[in-house]
């Protein structure tokens, strides 16, 4: 056990760091250019029952410090993804994956988790209840404490895998969502997703996005992240995965000491492609300024 | 792909708001004519892509057209300043298909593209016929250069100032084998429309990463769903699907 290595939900991870669902496709891009395998583990796709191709361009505005998404869940299909994914990840990923998961009914849900969870290769799933892309699923199961908890014991009924329910920022009390979760058997709570956000282009004087709002994520959204990780962390006692504008080394250590037993870094992925690796790498360093001897040691140091 | 720093060597205007920017460093990552690398700017979140104009051994040369912050933002930078470029972007177009005679449409900042693969066209030993539409006079570019290439060379301006008055579809020779091309939407729309021989198209969407991770810039195909940035730019003929 190295000193970076933290315990996720039973699963020995070397590293807190991992790569957050939509911001990582399932691997291969990022194979190209470092070994993948230095990461903890990572979040791949959001996968549905159905294949999406998701919503109309333009899906990506610029922010300060961030970005707006609203792609929409993009994705093959569970089928595809079994299919024909998850054999290419395996040879570029030899670790347990994360699976991420959204739906647009408990069923949705159930039925995805199940397919995934005979895969050997998934160590998680991640049901996303947080997506503020899609309509008629997504986020709406993410803002009602008891919709998200239906969403959980559905889910853990089909599955002997630990379930991460990813929780969405975009709601009044976020402690009594996760919670909720807790109560109805989730194994850990990820957040946050990304804030609802939007642009307007001043010279067509039209919203930027074609689906006028989207997702908006990167640095700036860190300590609304940091904020919301450190109350969900004391609220339950599963272990949390924090996210939300992580983007370096002192953010992971942050997010830890917030309650995070891991912690996800997304957009950062996408303007700088060896992000992780960079993390990773630096983590050491930076414990050794602030004399830390184990990451393990540190979760929740701030609660 | 490759993320590089690179040194400026020099950063000219040529046309009314377009620059042409000359970098030296490691093009290794840059394997075709028709990609495009994304450019790391201080100050903006997302990176800027560009199409590769020109390469030779380590210098890079691009041309971009001041659009916004962004690109102003680059626009003011000098040389022995530095970027870091993420390089080899996108799949680039297929010169297999060319023929003997192929005919190369580019419209505004499209035009770049061109200029690297006729020289690759005129290396294999094709007769290069180029079209180059402008609004105005004053933001033709690139024509002396296509020019000195050997490429048979018109330009079109839309109020007429320059060349052919009209759109790059007014000039259309009679005759050639295949052809290329890259600029906005709407002229992408008309050479679809005007052409009569197949033909590879670039294309332009808002992107996020530009490297294939993120979907930002998906657009569906005869042949499915499509990454602009990493199963394009470049889309043939027979596989486009326009929205509207």
């Amino acid at each position: 056990m190295g000193r970076l290595s933290v315990n996720l939900c039973g699963i020995e991870l070397e590293n807190p760091v991992i790569p957050a669902s939509g911001t990582f496709g399932f691997g291969y891009e990022f194979a190209e250019i470092y070994d993948i395998n230095i990461l903890g583990t990572f979040s791949f796709k959001g996968t549905t029952k159905d294949a999406r191709f998701g919503n109309p361009t333009p899906r990506i505005a610029e922010c300060t410090a961030g970005m707006i998404n609203a792609v929409g869940l993009q994705n093959p299909g569970v089928d595809k993804v079994i299919a024909e994914e998850l054999p290419k990840l395996k040879k570029v990923f030899h670790k347990p994956v994360m699976a991420n998961v959204s739906g647009f009914s408990v069923e949705d849900y159930a039925y995805t988790c199940e397919k995934l969870d005979k895969e050997e290769q998934v160590g998680w799933l991640e049901v996303n209840v947080s997506c503020p892309n899609v309509h008629g699923g997504g986020m709406s199961f993410g803002t009602s404490p008891k919709a998200a908890a239906e969403v959980v014991s559905a889910v853990k009924a089909v599955t002997s895998k630990p379930v991460i329910i990813k929780l969405s920022p975009n709601v009044t009390d976020i402690a009594a969502i996760a919670k909720e979760c807790e109560a109805a058997g989730a194994d850990g709570i990820s957040l946050i997703n990304t804030l609802l956000g939007m642009r307007i282009d001043l010279k067509t004087k039209k919203p930027v996005i074609a689906n006028k709002m989207g997702g908006f994520s990167g640095p700036a959204i860190f300590p609304v992240a940091l904020r919301m990780v450190y109350q969900v962390a004391n609220a339950v006692n599963v272990p949390v995965i924090g996210m939300g504008g992580v983007s370096s080394a002192e953010d992971v250590i942050e997010m830890m000491l917030a309650g995070a037993t891991a912690v996800e870094v997304g957009a950062a992925n996408l303007v700088n492609p060896t992000a992780c690796k960079e993390i990773i790498e630096t983590l050491p360093e930076i414990m050794d300024k602030y004399r830390i001897d184990n990451l393990s040691d540190i979760i929740g140091g701030a609660l | 792909m490759k993320d590089c720093i690179f040194t400026i060597k020099s950063n000219e205007l040529i046309a009314e708001n377009v620059y042409k920017l000359i970098l030296q460093g490691d093009t290794d990552g840059i394997t075709n004519c028709g990609q495009f690398v994304n450019i790391k700017l201080d100050g903006f979140y997302l990176r800027r892509p560009i199409s590769v104009c020109d390469l030779q051994g380590d210098l890079l040369t691009l041309i971009y057209k001041v659009v916004g912050k962004g690109t102003e933002a680059l626009s003011k930078m000098e040389a022995c300043e530095t970027l870091t470029i993420l390089t080899g972007l996108g799949n680039g177009y297929d010169l297999e298909k060319s023929g003997g005679a192929p005919l190369l449409i580019g419209g505004g900042v499209g035009v770049p593209p061109l200029y690297l693969l006729a020289k690759k066209l005129i290396a294999k030993g094709c007769t290069v016929s180029v079209i180059l539409g402008f609004n105005t006079e004053k933001e033709v570019f690139l024509e002396e250069e296509f020019k000195k290439l050997g490429c048979n060379t018109v330009v079109t301006t839309v109020d007429g100032s320059y060349g052919i008055k009209g759109f790059v579809t007014d000039a259309l020779p009679e005759d050639y084998s295949y052809f290329y091309t890259c600029g906005p939407e709407p002229m992408l729309k008309a050479v679809y429309k005007s052409t009569g021989t197949s033909g590879q198209f670039s294309f332009e969407e808002r992107m996020g990463c530009g490297f294939g991770a993120c979907m930002g810039c998906s657009c569906k195909t005869v042949t499915g769903y499509k990454r602009i940035c990493k199963d394009g730019p470049v889309l043939e003929k027979e596989e486009i699907l326009w929205e509207d």
